[in-house]
């Protein structure tokens, strides 16, 4: 190791329990790239978050050239030099490209912001990212994805980085820009400059990086030159982790003949720029799982089949009823019904404020009225049912639905939707930060659920899920299913091969 | 590549070019129907009472860019206004220490507004509505009865031409000088108007500060990603909407002669400055528009009252003409509502 610039001392955060890092010591080298790897939540971000002081540790010290500091914000990092460009933009949408590439330290002029050194400031930094085709007069809210991610490197540049942390940085960048970003950070590296890299694609970690750690489950693993380790090597030190939950069985395969069509059809689904045609079916009975690393279109996908996007390219098809529905007030009550457990309950699954009784019956409404009226007699009956039914510890149903746990919140969300028994069920990882207990009690619920003939699509981050719950898992990658796989074929090493889109017999 | 730049400023203040074009027709047509139309008489009298509105929308912008709304702008105008009405008289030097005492009021009442929502934490629309009360309650305070003492040279200066002016004060040979003339039929609160936003607003829009508002609204988060000051930025906003709100009540005592505690005025000038901002194409979701936006969303609410004399309409229909009026105008904010494509992204 040449000379360090920024070194992890037995660093720990935790968010209400959970572990986020766990005794972490890291260290960084000045000149050189070094890649982190690891799964959905090994605790990556949770470590950038640190180094650029958005959280701080619970525990344990950072020394930046040698010297002990603590961040207390982005701007207290970025005034040290490190710079860090996260995967949400931190972009204004509002603003100028002009405005946005000077946002933090413009140009000035007797005191006030000098447009014109702001502009040419601009044009020069677009142009060290090859982006001359932008015009630093344009908002930013005008740009596509691709261009706003080049404008955040920009961004970061000029404000003269000497740790630069890159978090998925190149997700949504075109062939050339990646090569730009390339040249780019090979020139910050023979000036002495110290980067960060975080990527999904296994490719560009592997042609950018000189140095590699892996984290996992909130540990540093290991950390080794590139050339070190191979393919599957390192796809070993990501994963290997015991399971840390209990599934039920899966039944024995079904016979591809025993249903004459699946109740849900999906073929070419496209949006935007999220979704690049998906094909999909989905069986009463069945439950498909949707794997992939995060954003890779696999919550589009949901909230497509669910009526929340608008222009979706493609075709869904419902019990051979072609045309998915188009609000979520026309999916619960089809003559098909479809129920949605939203990816963070908080905001789409849950009144918070509300009562528990009033969340249960938010969705079923039209179920327990007479007229225009809600029966009182049958709105408690249908409470209680819920309550009993996925065994919600609550003191009394008019308690405000926060008082609950993560977990007994979730229930609440998935017993709202049970209510009005639907055919179809979408599950935006349901067990994101709750406790084991509740997870097997869902994992239970879920395969009852198919046993009862309902059809279930579930997206989860974690993939010993996906390999215990499902009876077919297909991985997303840029929009589209890269791979299927069903019954014992699911396994952790083709699931996470898939995922980075490299073939599981080259990996 | 002049065209270009056009193209592109018409793109990114749609709203605010719309606001121009219907304020430009709505003085023309009015000033065809009016008998005495076109006249420096006609404009005096309307920019008289079209300012307290403008400096008030303008106070009321720059809450609406943080993405929220100020309720007290009214009440801190009345409460200036009755302080002022207290004020302005006696010696040059009195008269002026009393402009300064007003338009300090004003502002430390923003600046309270500022703090109040930043370190207590509370939501600026009800931390206003708390804090506008209490502006009210001040003014009555100050002014149990309407009434004042205005200095009349001032009142009189202040209210007229450029030459009247001039003449008020015996400066340049009593307006009748000869590079005077250009100038010498323009109202004076034209000027004043003029002065404020040039002095304050533009060079508060070109700061650090400044742009931060803009990127508090826009988008928060980011803002506080990029290390951008953001408490001192909604205490600024807050400090020099009061200074805007107490440059409308200044006038408005100057241009009355006196102060008056109305509950029911502060109410109304306070909503009309939110109709003003939502005209002159400020976002109520904060991030984007402008005081300039106001000032002309002012103008038109002003103007279509305006035409209620001319015309031979029934005063009881004001309210009901202005209400569609506006209702037709914002409306035509709604059309970026169509081209949603993620449902979910209309309710954040």
């Amino acid at each position: 190791m040449t000379d360090v610039i920024i070194e992890y001392r037995g660093i720990s955060k935790h968010f209400s329990g959970i572990r986020a890092l766990e005794d972490v010591d890291f260290a960084c080298s000045a000149g050189s790239i070094h890649g982190i790897l690891g799964e959905n939540g090994a605790g990556k971000s949770t470590l950038i978050k640190i180094m650029s002081g958005v959280l701080q540790p619970d525990a344990g010290e950072i020394r930046l050239e040698g010297r002990p500091v603590a961040f207390a914000s982005p701007r207290a990092a970025g005034d040290t030099g490190i710079i860090c460009m996260f995967q949400e933009l931190s972009l204004i949408p509002d603003l100028t490209v002009a405005d946005n590439l000077s946002i933090s330290d413009p140009p000035r002029r007797l005191g006030l912001i000098d447009r014109r050194a702001q502009k040419a400031r601009a044009e020069k930094l677009l142009a060290r990212v090859r982006c001359e085709d932008v015009d630093p007069n344009a908002l930013v809210r005008e740009l596509s994805l691709s261009r706003r991610q080049m404008i955040e490197i920009a961004k970061a540049l000029g404000r003269d980085p000497k740790v630069l942390i890159l978090d998925e940085a190149t997700s949504a960048l075109t062939a050339r820009d990646v090569q730009t970003v390339y040249d780019l950070l090979a020139d910050l590296k023979s000036k002495g400059v110290a980067s960060l890299f975080i990527s999904h694609r296994m490719h560009e970690v592997d042609a950018l990086c000189d140095t590699l750690s892996v984290f996992r489950n909130g540990r540093h693993i290991e950390t080794f030159a590139k050339g070190e380790k191979n393919g599957r090597e390192i796809v070993k030190l990501m994963i290997g982790r015991d399971v840390e939950a209990q599934f039920p069985p899966r039944p024995p395969a079904r016979q591809q003949a025993q249903e004459d069509q699946p109740l849900l059809q999906v073929s070419g689904l496209t949006w935007e720029d999220r979704l690049n045609g998906i094909d999909l079916s989905v069986a009463r009975g069945e439950i498909v799982g949707l794997g992939g690393l995060d954003g890779q279109g696999q919550k589009e996908l949901l909230l497509a089949l669910f009526g929340v996007l608008e222009h979706v390219g493609g075709e869904i098809a419902i019990a051979g009823q072609r045309g998915g529905p188009a609000s979520p007030a026309a999916a619960k009550s089809g003559s098909t019904r479809m129920a949605l457990v939203p990816e963070d309950r908080k905001t789409e699954g849950l009144m918070l404020g509300m009562s528990i009784a009033d969340n249960l019956l938010a969705a079923c409404q039209a179920r327990i009225s007479r007229g225009p009226f809600i029966d009182p007699q049958r709105a408690r009956q249908a409470v209680a049912d819920g309550i009993a039914k996925l065994q919600i510890k609550a003191g009394s149903p008019r308690d405000a639905v926060m008082t609950l746990s993560g977990g007994n919140q979730q229930k609440v969300v998935i017993a709202k939707w049970l209510m009005i028994d639907p055919d179809i069920i979408l599950l935006n990882d349901p067990t994101r930060g709750i406790d084991v207990g509740t997870k097997q009690e869902i994992y239970r619920l879920m395969r009852d659920l198919a046993d009862a003939g309902k059809a279930i699509l579930f997206y989860s981050s974690d993939y010993a899920e996906l390999i215990g719950c499902c009876d077919r898992v297909a991985v997303l990658y840029g929009g589209r299913v890269v791979s299927e796989q069903s019954g014992d074929g699911i396994t952790e090493e083709s699931l996470v091969a898939a995922s980075l889109n490299i073939d599981p017999r080259a990996a | 590549m002049l065209a270009k730049s056009l193209t592109r400023w018409l793109q990114q203040n749609l709203g605010f070019a719309a606001a121009i074009l219907l304020l430009v027709v709505l003085c023309l047509v009015y000033n065809i129907l009016h008998p005495r139309g076109f006249s420096s008489a006609v404009a005096i009298q309307n920019s008289n009472e079209a300012v307290a509105i403008v400096f008030v929308a303008m106070a009321q912008t720059l809450p609406v860019l943080l993405g929220g709304l100020d309720l007290s702008v009214g009440a801190v105008m009345t409460l200036t206004n009755c302080i002022a009405s207290e004020l302005l008289h006696g010696s040059p030097a009195q008269i002026l220490l009393g402009v300064v005492v007003t338009l300090l009021s004003g502002t430390a009442f923003g600046l309270m507004n500022g703090i109040i929502v930043v370190y207590g934490r509370i939501q600026p629309i009800i931390a206003t509505l708390a804090t506008g009360a209490i502006a009210i309650g001040l003014a009555l305070l100050v002014r149990p009865k309407p009434g004042g003492d205005v200095d009349e040279d001032l009142s009189w200066a202040l209210t007229n031409s450029v030459a009247d002016f001039a003449e008020t004060y015996g400066i340049a040979d009593g307006g009748q000088a000869w590079w005077l003339s250009p100038f010498a039929d323009i109202p004076v609160p034209v000027i004043l108007v003029i002065v404020v936003a040039a002095l304050v607003w533009i060079p508060f829009r070109r700061s650090v500060t400044g742009r931060t508002v803009y990127a508090i609204g826009s988008a928060e988060g980011s803002a506080y990603m990029s290390g951008l000051p953001i408490n001192r930025a909604k205490i600024a906003a807050f400090t020099l909407g009061g200074f805007l709100a107490a440059c409308g009540g200044l006038y408005l005592a100057i241009q009355t002669s006196s102060g008056n505690a109305d509950i029911q005025q502060a109410g109304a000038y306070t909503l009309n400055s939110i109709a003003a901002v939502v005209l002159g194409g400020t976002s109520l979701l904060g991030g984007s528009g402008g005081a300039i936006g106001s000032l002309v969303g002012a103008l038109i609410l002003r103007v279509i009252s305006f035409y209620f004399r001319i015309l031979d309409i029934d005063p009881l229909l004001q309210p009901l003409i202005e209400g569609v009026v506006l209702l037709t105008a914002v409306s035509f904010g709604a059309f970026r509502t169509l081209r949603v494509k993620n449902k979910l992204d209309l309710f954040r």
